[in-house]
């Protein structure tokens, strides 16, 4: 963008990268100082959805005519603070956006039976803050920048799960937990930012990319990238850094859970994307190690050694918690094959299991509502009490194993072509096997619902419709992104293509 | 001796990672709460130091102009940069630092202590009597 650019007129469109914090950010305050519990929520609803309209703005701006650059405050980086968005960041737009207001309707009914009443209206300020430090931190072009978003989102993710409270007071140290292994990750982040700082010179990420290209890699730098990925691992809860992560799902109110477990992992995940192939080039050897002999073993074990937690659970959501960890191993495979379809499995499967995973912890909310519990001891029998919303949790089920026509079934199989098209039939089998894992852990849940009798006098009476719709939502979104792949597979493998490309073709 | 040389020469990077892995044994090592969040912040503190000595520059000055504006082209400044970063981290640090303790706060209510062990075995005996009375055949919890 050159300096005359600026002084031209600009119209609202052109600003719409950063309209996608702002109104979220400035929505936030609004609903404490009006203070009203019934205008909380409208007040919400608008800025997520206004969020969720620009994000798709800018993901057909982006895969129309490329990558996005725009300079807050008229400041050009690499001084000032870039926004750039490319087909990834927009991706993960859509996806951060699209889960959070969906979830923001199931919200009204949930958190009535499982928080207190006075503070409802700072749950919806909390999740305004939330929403928007996962937004910023993707939208950002610069490195401090993403620490900054990423605190936002991460303080306020830990007074959501805090609220848990009134139904659990396990909650209360969940939220610890997670506040001090967060606290430590987001640390480790801000050393390797700062060591990338003394080495470059800049925070603004294409300007350091430009740099490592130039200039090749050093010692400080190695150890930046050392201090990022473990930092990131944390927040994403890569295999062995992921403790915080059961306790606060399973304890967490079920919006909050839907609602942080199709978003805050990926997001993190994103930032690692970000950093290992656009600002360190992945033909930087030492990165290579890193992800061939560290990252893909600790992805493996991950699919098989979660899965297996999983299958023993006798809590629903603490199921679903780990297999997240699990899934989250798949997509690091996908980011360990280091090619562009590897790449595309991960960043569809990022979407996919976002999705799927919503609307499973949006199930689990329904029937909770009901039950008062998550065990299965106490949801036997449901499917025929709730029907709609046992189907629901099924076809969602059934997308998490990986059954064609389902979500999963696409970005699994364009992982087994990844790792086929390598050479790496073992890889492939191990996806498989993995999968086979899921189809018990889901079974069990089948099985509970559909096959035990429900609890004496149980009448039936489906979850209210503000619940009902958004998980059917949730749920048709994962046939339909089953079935027509079309932008989902665009949108990926644009973002693939980009992030092992160059960053810094176009936009510029 | 250059080995000396180096060792003082980098005097702020060696101080800056005493600091910080002080900070992190305690983060693990203590069982108390709000011994922990002091050791969270220790570990902050010591990046913030990293941060600050990165800005200096041997013989600079503060990054002000005169208000003549008349800038003598030899005048060697600090760089600031690093410093404005600080002053977010810092402010990100104490937020983190009060969501801490207002949690320790209602554990306390709610555990009535604030020692980790004790409140693990709080948290053990009602994972135990979940199990009692929901587990299943398939071995309960894992």
């Amino acid at each position: 963008m050159s300096a005359q650019a600026l002084h031209t007129a600009r119209t609202l469109s052109d600003h719409l990268p950063v309209l996608i914090i702002i109104i979220p950010f400035l929505a936030a305050p609004l609903t404490v100082l009006i203070g009203s519990r019934r205008l909380a929520w409208p007040i919400a609803f608008g800025a997520a959805l206004s969020s969720f309209v620009i994000s798709v703005l800018l993901l057909l701006r982006v895969l129309d005519s490329g990558v996005i650059s725009y300079a807050i405050g008229g400041w050009l980086p690499p001084i000032g603070i870039e926004y750039r968005i490319d087909a990834a960041n927009a991706f993960v737009l859509l996806l951060v956006s699209a889960i959070g207001t969906i979830v923001l309707p199931y919200t009204i009914q949930s958190i009535k039976s499982e928080i207190p009443e006075r503070h409802h209206t700072l749950f919806y300020t909390m999740y305004l803050l939330c929403f928007t430090g996962l937004l910023g931190v993707v939208v950002t072009g610069d490195a401090f920048n993403v620490f900054v978003f990423l605190e936002v989102s991460s303080l306020s993710t830990y007074v959501l799960v805090a609220m848990g409270a009134q139904t659990d007071k396990r909650a209360l140290t969940a939220a610890y937990d997670y506040l001090v292994m967060g606290t430590t990750g987001a640390t480790f982040f801000v050393i390797g930012i700062g060591f990338i700082y003394a080495a470059t010179g800049t925070l603004n990420m294409a300007d350091i990319a430009l740099y490592i290209q130039v200039h090749g890699t050093n010692r400080t730098l190695e150890t930046a990238f050392a201090f990022i990925m473990v930092g990131m691992g944390l927040k994403a809860a890569v295999y062995p850094l992921h403790l915080w992560l059961p306790n606060a799902y399973t304890y967490a109110p079920s919006a909050v859970t839907s609602f942080i477990a199709g978003t805050a992992t990926k997001v993190a995940i994103y930032v690692l994307l970000r950093f290992m192939f656009t600002i360190f080039q992945p033909d930087f050897l030492f990165e290579m190690h890193a992800v061939r002999w560290v990252m893909m073993p600790l992805a493996i074990l991950a699919m098989f050694a979660a899965s297996l937690i999983a299958v023993f659970q006798s809590d629903f959501k603490r199921m679903l918690a780990y297999s997240s960890i699990a899934q989250i191993g798949y997509i690091l495979l996908g980011i360990g094959l280091l090619s562009t379809t590897g790449l595309t499995a991960a960043i569809v499967h990022l979407f996919n299991h976002g999705i799927t995973k919503a609307a499973l912890f949006m199930g689990v909310g329904a029937l909770v509502l009901r039950s008062g519990s998550s065990f299965y001891a106490k949801i036997e029998g449901m499917g025929k009490v709730m029907p709609f919303t046992s189907f629901a949790i099924v076809i969602a089920g059934l997308s998490l194993i990986g059954v064609p026509g389902t979500a999963g079934f696409i970005s699994k199989w364009v992982l087994v072509q990844a790792a086929i098209e390598q050479g790496y039939w073992p890889l492939a089998l191990a996806i498989v096997g993995s999968s086979l894992l899921a189809i018990i852990y889901v079974w069990r849940v089948i099985e509970t619902l559909y096959m035990k009798q429900p609890a004496d006098g149980w009448v039936k009476q489906e979850a209210p419709l503000t619940m009902l719709v958004p998980l059917w939502i949730m749920a048709g979104a994962t046939v339909w992104f089953g079935i027509d792949t079309e932008l989902t597979m665009t949108a990926a493998r644009t973002a693939a293509d980009g992030l092992l490309h160059g960053f810094m073709a176009g936009g510029q | 001796m250059p080995e000396i040389e180096y060792i003082l020469g980098h005097l702020n990077y060696w101080l800056f990672t005493v600091l910080m892995m002080t900070g992190l044994y305690i983060v693990v090592a203590k069982g108390n709460l709000i011994k922990k969040i002091v050791g969270l912040n220790l570990f902050q503190s010591a990046v913030f130091m990293f941060y600050i000595s990165l800005g200096k520059i041997t013989g600079g000055t503060a990054p002000i102009f005169p208000l003549d504006m008349r800038i003598d082209p030899a005048t060697v400044y600090t760089n600031p940069l690093p410093h404005v970063l600080i002053l977010t981290g810092i402010v990100v640090g104490i937020a983190t630092t009060s969501l801490g303790l207002a949690l320790i706060v209602r554990i306390r209510e709610e555990y009535n202590t604030i020692e980790e062990d004790e409140i693990l075995g709080i948290e053990k005996e009602l994972v135990a009597q979940e199990n009692r009375t929901l587990g299943d055949a398939m071995g309960g919890r894992a």
